[in-house]
């Protein structure tokens, strides 16, 4: 393999997200502010697994078009509530109107896409021929693609569009396909983010796998048991030159484990080939980084690994956190949920604490931010970590 | 026109009456000499025995022409970065959590729920290969073979390194086939490597070429991972060729082979 040479910094326009914080920057950014977890302790539709969840409120109230009612169903519904949110629509609106929408591209992270509508439909099946309702539209809601054809679509763009699903790493990894795109001058600008929404799917195949927490969850804790559900949209806009860019993709490092399905690599050795990978693309060295946005799941082994890779990459004084106690494991749109972090922690100059940390296990060693850190800060990270043994780490900047 | 630039280095095939390149490529060049029976996957000798066992057909499938094309490339598997694409995913799998989903106690096998990631594909093969390059999982729904080949195609001019494109489709059991009516198991695999002989371009103003063989059309038309044929069979013929791979609507993929 070709060493990873430096890349020109990609410009981020316009940036938003819907989470169990509320709708928008500003409501995430004052729960970031504050420490106030997003999580309760609830029940989903008809699932009852005694958990924490990170619910988005308002899905279900908002008008839905008519052209596009095929494409109705949860996941696509919080897609709508995040492009409605801070102006999101409008500036790729305006980026259509200054490439062209076909120069345009959509790449979207999900795990499970609106499966929840095909688990609905499979409780109301016809008695006699076993069929499927005739209301379920498999193609517009179910099918792992739908979230980037629905978006596709509602925008009006005409450009290459496609989901990255790899699990719990795929919206990160969205901002790498976007970036090879734009650089190799196929396209001029790009939609990226991932959107994930609880399904029973996600909530009894963790519970099986004995990975959620019946309590909060607390990554880096010393009793940590697991982790906490969430759903989320989020979404950025990149194009080759901007003006007045909200802040820059330094870098996208991306890696295999090669180990195991389900368990990270012990001593997390894909997760560090993925973070040099992404400090490599920026052309920084590791202390030029001021904050790491975890993917600090709070699962016991989760944890454990990625505090190895950070420290064989990072040293224990980089100043981190996990901000999975605040929205809960968002899956396929974690990726997405946290580089929007990254970008209003560069934008605010500040680094979250991690939620819920009681005593930090001794056996980590990561230096978890307790308070939050207010200072300016001019590179962020964020790591992505997935089933299959898939890793993303991105680098951001912020606009000096 | 921006186009990228590469190389064919190692094809594998399997899909309804094509077992492999080697014994393919005459009938894609001869399609009246092709017989459509059922796709047979055979067992993917890649995997170790436990996750041979885990594993559903779009893994083993995958698996199967990831190999035909690394051998026929004459590259180390553990080197190559990896693209793979699908439009459903495991099938079989889903239909039976959506069952025990259905059903009143709600039992999920943690080996179901695990396998049900789109990308378990690239993550058994990448356990299989001891490989820690980068792999990445697309689906696009019809188009998903021309999502998967534009990304490999765009790692590969990033990287300059070879990348393995896997791109594969197993149809849906009843009720849910009745939803997604795929025709049959078909999987390709392309090695891309470095160079010019192949030139890649997002192209929104023609349709996507069709195969001349009413069998083939019916073939590629009914299976996304099949909208591969008419490449494969510019491919076997081996002289210059323009092929249309669909895409989105209104923005395909134009391949020129020179």
């Amino acid at each position: 393999m070709n060493p990873i040479t430096p890349i020109t910094p990609l410009a981020i326009t316009q940036h938003t997200l819907v989470s169990a914080l509320g709708h928008g920057r500003d409501a995430t950014f004052a729960a970031l502010l504050a420490g106030r977890t997003g999580l309760a302790p609830r029940h989903f539709e008809t699932a009852a697994i005694d958990s924490w969840l990170g619910v988005v409120e308002g899905g279900e109230d908002i008008a839905w078009r008519d052209d596009l009612a095929a494409y109705d169903g949860r996941n696509n519904r919080l897609a709508e509530l995040a492009l409605r949110c801070d102006g999101f629509a409008a500036a790729v609106q305006q980026a259509a109107r200054r490439w062209g929408g076909h120069r345009i591209g959509v790449f979207l992270g999900t795990s499970t896409s609106s499966i929840l509508q095909t688990e609905v439909a499979y409780r109301h099946r016809d008695p006699v021929t076993g069929a499927l309702p005739d209301s379920l539209h498999y193609g517009e809601t179910h099918d792992t693609a739908s979230v980037a054809r629905y978006v596709r679509a509602a925008l009006g763009l005409q450009g290459p569009a496609c989901v990255v699903s790899t699990a719990c790493s795929s919206s990160a990894k969205v901002y790498a396909s976007a970036q090879r795109l734009i650089a190799l001058g196929l396209i001029d600008a790009a939609v990226v983010g991932g959107v994930d929404s609880l399904c029973m799917t996600t909530l009894y195949g963790f519970k099986a796998l004995e990975l959620t927490s019946a309590d909060i969850c607390r990554p880096w804790d010393a009793q940590r048991g697991g982790l906490s559900i969430g759903e989320a949209a989020a979404f950025a806009l990149l194009e080759r030159d901007a003006a007045e860019p909200m802040g820059w993709l330094l870098g996208a490092g991306e890696s295999s484990d090669g180990h195991h399905m389900s368990s990270p690599h012990p001593e997390g050795a894909g997760a560090v080939l993925a973070m040099r990978a992404a400090l490599a693309q920026a052309g920084l060295q590791p202390q030029q980084v001021d904050y790491l946005n975890l993917h600090g799941t709070g699962t016991p082994g989760n944890d454990a690994a990625e505090d190895r890779a950070v420290g064989a990459v990072f040293g224990t004084t980089l100043p981190c956190s996990s901000t999975k106690g605040y929205t809960g494991h968002t899956l396929g749109a974690a990726g997405g949920v946290e580089a929007s972090i990254a970008l209003l922690a560069l934008q605010h100059g500040l680094a979250p604490a991690g939620l819920n940390l009681r005593m930090q296990d001794p056996a980590l060693h990561s230096h978890i931010l307790r308070e939050p850190l207010r200072q300016p800060l001019k590179v962020v990270a964020s790591n992505s970590f997935g089933f299959g043994g898939s890793n993303a780490c991105l680098v951001f900047g912020a606009v000096q | 026109m921006n186009s990228i630039h590469f190389e064919i280095l190692g094809i594998g095939l399997l899909g309804p009456g094509l077992t492999d390149w080697a014994s393919a490529a005459p009938l894609l060049r001869e399609p009246d000499q092709w017989r459509s029976v059922p796709t047979v996957v055979p067992p993917p000798q890649r995997l170790p025995a436990t996750e041979r066992r885990r594993a559903g057909p779009v893994v083993k499938a995958s698996i199967v022409v990831a190999d035909q094309a690394v051998a026929a490339a004459g590259l180390d598997a553990a080197e190559l970065a990896t693209v793979f694409a699908s439009s459903s995913g495991e099938p079989t799998n889903c239909h039976a959590l959506c069952e025990a989903l259905a059903a009143p106690d709600r039992m999920v096998s943690p080996t179901r729920f695990t396998n049900s990631v789109h990308n378990a594909p690239g993550g058994y093969w990448h356990i299989a290969v001891q490989s820690r390059q980068p792999s990445t999982s697309l689906a696009a729904y019809d188009a998903s073979f021309g999502a998967g080949l534009l990304e490999a195609a765009a790692l590969c001019a990033t990287r300059q390194a070879p990348v393995l494109l896997v791109v594969c489709d197993v149809p849906y059991p009843a009720p849910l086939h009745a939803k997604r009516p795929l025709s049959d198991v078909f999987g390709v695999a392309l090695v891309l490597g470095p160079g010019s002989g192949v030139s890649l371009a997002l192209w929104g103003e023609t349709a996507a070429t069709s195969c001349a063989h009413a069998g083939f059309e019916a073939v590629r038309s009914s299976i996304p991972a099949a909208r591969a044929l008419p490449l494969l069979q510019a491919l076997a013929n081996g002289v210059p060729a323009v092929v249309h791979i669909e895409g989105m609507p209104g923005m395909g993929l134009r391949v020129e082979l020179k």
